[in-house]
């Protein structure tokens, strides 16, 4: 699930940065145009002003040339066969398999009703706080993720003594499900809050450890080497090389870990907890409340490619390099 | 001929190189000696996988020797009791496949070593980079990073880098290798124009004939492996030297007489079957 949606992340990012290259181009010339005398400081500024105005173009050209191309209409066109593939076997054909199912005006009645049945809907408070709380705990489990994942695999990449104690052992926990993790969490953490945030945080740790290493690994060793010839200590060389050389397979990771601590995060509220989309989906089937289950899934979905695409926006901020070598077609 | 130089003299004596991967102590640099005088531009000739990257990697400080020594300008890099050099920005190395990083602009590369060292003040150390890049006529691509800049500029940004740090010697593996005949004779007139400026060490590695005899003072072709001097060409050139030395006589007549010599070694790694690098 989690693969399939960051191929077709990737999939439409080419071309994007395709139609980039005119205006990279444009960029480098402006740099060049720009006298190489004067105070360093005075230039840096002048040349973020300029870097400013030539990225609100960027995305302004970019904007036009996406809605002259097809994609966007391509884009509704699949909206479209799916909404309309739902509504004509729920409601207009009404095949037996699907006679349980809620329908799509159904469905998105309740979601925009101002006096829903189920009592969930845009218009209610109770809709908001399950997505707060889900967010909330998505924002702490990812974030401990984090904070443990990105060091640890720089260590496991970075020290081989380190790599020899501890990988052995992180590669025999990480292929346990985290659904088999859920008796363990709740008889080790008291409440209902702590053993659902340490599932999420769980397995988008391994995921982030794994492939910070990797990352690491991938490092050319002639850009070490270049750097200590350069007179960089031990520490400057992780500084200036391991961490920044490792960022790409970083973010590579943090997109994998964020969707996967969505997935876990809806595992665990389905066992424990009061609030959260996952509860509330699991709560609607055992309440037989089923247009609400679909309204959760949806709000799930709209959610979750929210905060990959958060992750990757700050990947591409933190990586201009990359982005503009990318769109200058690569080396 | 030889440009005035005071730093830069190398001497390797006697330099032996075994690896030993699962036992078979492979002996890659065998009883090697040769001495380099300070500002010269020695090129290193021989087939892929002969050793030359060895002795470079010993010069450097990335590689352990065996047995000899390594002195420059009189002090010891390694030798008995010391087998491996100390790294240092005295001897820098340009990498066959480019070394610059590349999540930092042309010009941080530049100002890199002088700001770890921490010998400049970053402002100071970017005007210096600033400057020396305008010098080797790279003004306009102090921005650019470098994986948006052409293989060509690379290498030369890179071997700026190098001198910010104002070396003794400059070790170059193959630098030119990636790079087509078009470009490559545009590179090789624009590091003799930085060498004319700066007269640094340049020891250089490389396995086309043409290139060593185009830019060396002398041109040393190595036997295949174990790594040796096999014979040692004076080119007697006058520098500075530009594109037009390629269609003269003397060019051709020395060209004919080292080739035959290297292709011997060639035929030897070949039968061999010595891998690419």
């Amino acid at each position: 699930m989690v693969t399939a949606s960051k191929f077709s992340r990737m999939d439409e990012s080419v071309p994007r940065r395709l139609t980039g290259t005119v205006d990279t181009l444009a960029r480098s010339n402006a740099d060049k145009t720009r006298p190489s005398s004067g105070l360093a400081a005075a230039e840096s500024a002048s040349a973020r002003k300029a870097r400013a105005g030539s990225d609100l173009q960027l995305t302004l050209f970019r904007v036009s040339q996406w809605l002259r191309s097809p994609r966007p209409y391509l884009m509704l066109v699949g909206f479209a066969l799916l909404l309309g593939g739902w509504y004509l076997t729920v409601e207009v054909l009404r095949l037996p398999r699907f006679a349980e199912m809620p329908g799509l005006t159904q469905v998105v009645r309740e979601w925009a009703s101002t006096n829903p049945t189920y009592g969930v809907s845009i218009h209610t408070h109770i809709y908001y706080q399950h997505i707060l709380i889900s967010l909330r705990r998505i924002a702490v489990g990812f974030a401990l993720a984090t904070a443990a994942g990105v060091p640890i695999g720089l260590l496991l990449g970075w020290s081989l003594r380190f790599r020899q104690y501890v990988f052995p052992v992180f590669e025999l926990l990480r292929p346990i499900p985290i659904l088999a993790w859920v008796p363990l969490a709740i008889i080790m953490f008291s409440g209902s809050e702590t053993p659902v945030i340490f599932l999420t945080s769980l397995a988008s740790f391994f995921a982030t450890a794994l492939n910070t290493m990797l990352g690491v690994k991938s490092i050319d060793r002639s850009y070490v080497l270049a750097a200590q010839c350069l007179g960089a200590s031990r520490w400057q060389v992780f500084r200036h090389i391991i961490l920044p050389g490792a960022l790409p397979f970083i973010f590579t990771g943090l997109q994998i870990s964020v969707g996967v601590a969505w997935f876990s995060l809806v595992a665990a509220e389905m066992v424990s907890g009061q609030f959260g989309l996952g509860y509330l989906i699991n709560n609607s089937y055992t309440m037989v409340q089923y247009p609400t289950i679909v309204i959760g899934m949806l709000t799930l979905g709209i959610v979750g490619y929210a905060s990959s695409a958060a992750v990757r926006l700050v990947g591409d901020w933190l990586m201009t390099w990359r982005v503009r070598e990318l769109a200058t077609g690569g080396r | 001929m030889l440009m005035a130089r005071t730093r830069g003299a190398l001497r390797i004596e006697d330099a032996v190189k075994i690896y030993d991967p699962d036992g078979a102590r492979v002996l890659a640099v065998d009883h090697c000696s040769l001495d380099i005088a300070a500002g010269e531009i020695c090129m290193i000739v021989g087939p892929s996988g002969c050793g030359k990257t060895t002795l470079l990697n010993a010069i450097a400080g990335f590689h352990s020797l065996e047995g000899g020594s390594i002195h420059l300008d009189g002090r010891e890099l390694c030798g008995p009791g010391r087998p491996k050099a100390e790294i240092g920005s005295d001897r820098i190395v340009v990498f066959q496949n480019g070394a610059l990083f590349p999540w930092k602009t042309n010009l941080e590369n530049v100002a890199f070593g002088p700001i770890v060292q921490k010998s400049m003040r970053r402002a100071e150390a970017l005007d210096k980079a600033r400057q020396l890049m305008a010098e080797a006529g790279l003004a306009g691509y102090e921005h650019a990073y470098p994986g948006e800049t052409s293989s060509g500029i690379r290498r030369r940004v890179e071997i700026v880098r190098a001198l910010m740090n104002d070396p003794t010697v400059l070790l170059l593996d193959e630098p030119y290798r990636a790079l087509d005949q078009l470009t490559k004779s545009v590179m090789h007139e624009a590091l003799l124009d930085i060498y004319y400026r700066n007269k640094v060490t340049i020891f250089f590695i490389t396995h086309d004939l043409e290139e060593a005899i185009f830019l060396g003072h002398r041109v040393v072709i190595m036997t295949s492996r174990p790594c040796r001097p096999k014979a040692i060409l004076d080119v007697d050139i006058p520098h500075p030297r530009d594109y037009g030395v390629l269609t003269t006589r003397r060019f051709r007549d020395l060209v004919q007489e080292t080739s035959a010599a290297v292709h011997e070694e060639a035929l030897k790694a070949f039968e061999r079957g010595e891998k690419e690098g």
